[in-house]
């Protein structure tokens, strides 16, 4: 089941070499998330500024 | 025939035209990545065969390629879109290559921090200043540059001048990160894929690399396209369909 590993033990301990294995995919999961999530940081900044400059063309 | 195609290349350099048309394109591209990504990455960690002499670290290959590879494309994107935009005045152009610079980084990041990781097994340290490390952390620095440079000018456009200018001599770079494993001895081992030679590698371990390569390239084309669509709504919130596509955003929210 675990593909080219026994067990799900042998598969997070990756012989020996588990912490350097799974930091870097930590890593590559944060570099996704922030990819996917910074564009709705910018959307919302966006929408944000553009309410505020309708606001000040109405007064 | 040539008519047709200057007609077509036109209405794609058109911000409202690309704004529309890169929108499904972006959706497909962001899916077609998710699913080469998870076939990639699951048979990198799972199903390949571990490595004779580095054991299972070598597994961080499957990361640490494709992010040097996409940190290098996108810098020469970046300067190919420059370069573009100066000559011909494309404002489109500009655009893009300003939204390519944060990718770029998060992707030259990766490459710099999953190589610190896997030399520590490998070499036994995290850090050397070799001349294939030094010229990828000078990659990095050269993005940093190019998005300060942005963030520094008053208007808008005389960023994108100046970044276009910065990033076009940084191109010497690029050919002395991927020399630099044969220019100077270092600790970095050559390259693996070659276009001259058959890859020396098991085809367990060469297919996901090169599913991977492809998911980081679409990710890369999608994340892109959708960065563009919003710096095109900034930089054009005069126009009027800008204004109604914000005032819809707006809406939704």
């Amino acid at each position: 089941m675990m593909g080219y590993f026994d067990s799900l033990a042998d598969f997070i301990a990756m012989g020996g070499h588990g912490l350097y294995v799974w930091l870097s995919y930590a890593l590559g999961a944060g570099v996704f998330l922030f990819n996917l999530l910074s564009p709705r940081l910018i959307r919302k900044r966006l929408v944000t500024e553009h309410k505020r400059r309708l606001r000040r063309e109405q007064a | 025939m040539w008519q047709t195609l200057v007609r077509w290349f036109h209405k794609w350099t058109s911000p409202k035209w690309f704004y529309t048309l890169s929108k499904p394109l972006s959706f497909w591209l962001g899916w077609a990545a998710t699913l080469l990504l998870v076939t990639a990455l699951v048979w990198g960690l799972m199903f390949a065969p571990i490595e004779r002499l580095q054991g299972n670290s070598y597994r961080i290959i499957f990361l640490h390629v494709p992010a040097a590879f996409l940190s290098q494309a996108i810098y020469a994107a970046i300067a190919v879109m420059g370069l573009i935009g100066l000559v011909w005045r494309i404002k489109l152009s500009f655009y893009a290559a300003k939204q390519c610079i944060p990718v770029g980084i998060s992707m030259a990041v990766l490459a710099l921090a999953t190589g610190a990781i896997w030399g520590k097994p490998t070499w036994g340290t995290w850090w050397e200043w070799d001349a294939r490390l030094t010229s990828m952390l000078v990659l990095l620095l050269l993005y940093l540059g190019l998005w300060a440079l942005h963030n520094a000018m008053e208007r808008p456009e005389s960023g994108d001048r100046a970044a276009a200018i910065l990033a076009l001599v940084g191109v010497v770079n690029l050919p002395i990160i991927k020399f630099s494993v044969e220019w100077w001895n270092t600790l970095h081992q050559p390259a693996t894929l070659k276009i001259t030679e058959p890859p020396p590698m098991h085809p367990m371990m060469l297919t996901p690399l090169l599913l991977s390569i492809l998911g980081f390239f679409l990710a890369t084309a999608a994340w892109v396209l959708i960065r563009t669509r919003l710096e095109i709504l900034e930089r054009e919130r005069k126009a009027n369909w800008a204004r109604e596509e914000l005032n819809q955003m707006g809406k939704v929210e």
